[in-house]
């Protein structure tokens, strides 16, 4: 756990792949990808799920690995010393996972793994968890962020979760599930729409906009409490368009109390709320940078919507898209460098992205109708809802536009998903 | 415009018909502006018929809703007789309400239709004002591409989508 530097080094040094894979993001295709072998951890058949297939699964959907066919081998070895490093190698496999899984006598499980380095023929690192049942897929996760940080030098993000809207018939529900997709959770059922779905940065919160009272309603839910969420903005006319500052304090939202969509800034609590756009057209859709000290929005104040960016406490916004007449739902990447947002381009909506320092813009998608892109926490990839079929599913890309995958959420119509930041440390 | 003056004209006329023997007194009357000068529903009232004139079909105030272009909120002629309608009726009864609900299609993004469709639902609102209705009768707002009427995906259903619909106080 100490020697993610020193690994790094020595990979890079002996693998060309790993070297393109730290550091190259626009190169691309398959050869960047880390070739990874996870062995099936012994006695992992007494836990509910197979630990060994979702970390591969993880590692996989990342875009980053590439798994190594692990069959034909005898029985999976436990320890570093039983590893048969040359077959290994010959398989074409820069690292291994080991592990295996027992229960003990509360009645609890533990599982420990190990990380291992297949041409220095060393250990990485490892980690030994103790878990119930029902925490064995975080469990997995949680396995597959420690190789993905060992490897890329960046955090994981399988362990953390996602929020997204469903529409089942005339049934509306928001719900959380695990960045795969997985374990998915009801937080709100309603008969009318919910839209807009924000986590705080602590997590711990979401703002979301409820149509139970026949209008857009903004609310907060306190996701660890059970009791019925308080609106926070329920003036007169359409209140939309929740986001966090990044510390947590305050939301930017777009109400039109004073006539015109614009956006306002209140206390998480709703309170405190004061004004920040003056135009005669229509603000929507804010969004904090990671410093919090300015904000992207939509507006078609020149005639067409296209993103600006503003200070957070008000002020002069200066114009930031111009290729096109529709460039809306700007999303700032949490290290700030990039912008991703929806352009219309002949008619089809198109995630695209911005390097904000060069200004240079990347198209990542080809899809018809493809709309509200969120980061997960670490850059890499961008969850977005497109549909397939004329149903709503969600669909991730990295950021560099190489890497594609779908998202195997089994429901009716999914849009607007929100992934949520990392949690703990 | 015009269809609201002939229903007007009409009603009015019905109305002098019903009620000339009880005014044959009066010598000559020049001929009053018919639309002013009568209320038209007083004179009436038949005791068991009471049709309520928002949902009789033959009323301007049985049309509740105004359809637009792509990407568009200007309010096109065609539907300034209904708005003049319920403007008026809105003036004349002030204790009604009115929501007025913006809807879109679902192309673009949600939030920016929620602003879209409120644009939409101020515009009715500002006519409706401009037609003897007060700012605090109507309340617009925005259900931007989230309640569509129709849910294929072709233009057929999405310029049924892109509307602002009129809803009385107990109608939502």
């Amino acid at each position: 756990m100490t020697r993610p530097a020193t690994f790094v080094a020595a990979l890079l040094f002996l693998t060309g792949a790993a070297r393109a894979q730290l550091t190259i993001e626009i190169i691309g295709g398959g050869a960047n990808q880390i070739p990874i072998a996870v062995l099936p951890f012994a006695g992992e058949s007494a836990l509910p799920q197979s630990i060994t297939e979702i970390v591969e699964q993880d590692l996989s959907r990342s875009g980053r690995f590439r798994a190594i066919f692990v069959g034909g081998v005898g029985p999976p070895p436990t320890e570093i010393a039983q590893v048969d490093f040359p077959e290994w190698k010959s398989r074409l496999a820069d690292a291994l996972v080991i592990g295996q899984a027992q229960r003990l006598p509360d009645g609890r499980f533990e599982v420990r793994f190990r990380l291992l380095d297949v041409p220095k023929q060393s250990q990485i690192g490892g980690i030994a968890f103790t878990l119930t049942a029902a925490q064995t897929r975080l469990t997995a996760h949680k396995i597959a962020d420690f190789i993905y940080e060992k490897l890329t030098g960046e955090r994981g993000v399988f362990s953390t979760r996602i929020a997204y809207i469903v529409k089942q018939g005339p049934r509306y529900e928001l719900r959380v599930a695990d960045a795969d997709g997985q374990n998915a959770q009801s937080i709100l059922i309603s008969p009318e729409p919910i839209m807009s779905p924000a986590w705080s940065p602590d997590g711990a919160r979401m703002a979301y906009v409820s149509f139970q009272n026949k209008k857009p309603i903004l609310f907060v839910q306190n996701l660890t409490a059970s009791k019925q969420p308080a609106p926070v903005a329920n003036y007169r006319g359409s209140n939309s368009a929740p986001a966090w500052s990044p510390d947590g304090r305050q939301l930017a939202a777009v109400l039109t109390k004073d006539g015109g969509s614009q956006i306002y800034l209140m206390n998480a609590d709703g309170t405190n709320l004061r004004r920040i756009t003056f135009s005669g057209g229509i603000d929507t859709e804010p969004f904090f940078t990671p410093d919090g000290q300015s904000i992207y929005f939509t507006s078609d104040r020149g005639g067409s919507p296209q993103i600006y960016r503003m200070p957070a406490s008000g002020g002069e916004p200066v114009r930031v898209t111009f290729e096109g007449d529709y460039n809306v739902s700007p999303r700032v990447s949490p290290d700030g460098k990039m912008l991703a947002y929806i352009s219309r381009v002949s008619g089809r909506f198109q995630l695209m992205v911005m390097d904000l320092d060069s200004k240079q813009v990347q198209t990542l998608t080809d899809g018809q109708r493809d709309e509200s892109p969120s980061f997960a926490p670490n850059g890499r990839i961008i969850l977005y809802a497109t549909d397939v079929e004329n149903r709503g599913v969600l669909a991730a890309v990295s950021s560099d536009g190489r890497f594609k995958q779908r998202l195997g959420i089994q429901a009716a119509d999914v849009r607007e998903p929100s992934w949520g930041p990392f949690l703990g440390n | 415009m015009k269809k609201a003056l002939f229903s007007a004209l009409t009603l009015a006329l019905l109305y002098g018909c019903a009620s000339t023997p009880v005014e044959t007194e009066k010598p000559v009357p020049p001929a009053p502006p018919p639309v002013q000068a009568q209320p038209p529903v007083r004179p009436v009232q038949p005791p068991a018929v009471q049709i309520d004139p928002l949902k009789d079909p033959n009323s301007g105030l049985s049309k509740r809703s105004v359809f637009y272009e792509y990407d568009k909120y200007d309010i096109k002629d065609e539907y300034r007789p209904v708005l003049q309608a319920h403007g008026k009726y809105l003036a004349e009864n002030r204790g009604k309400k009115m929501l007025v609900q913006g809807n879109c299609d679902e192309r673009g993004s949600r939030e920016y239709n929620i602003a879209l469709g409120q644009r939409r639902a101020e515009g009715v609102k500002r006519m409706l004002v401009l037609m003897g209705a007060t700012e605090a009768q109507v309340e617009p707002v925005s259900l931007g591409e989230e309640k569509p009427r129709c849910v294929d995906h072709n233009e057929g259903c999405w310029s049924q989508n892109r509307r602002s619909d009129m809803l009385y106080g107990g109608e939502y």
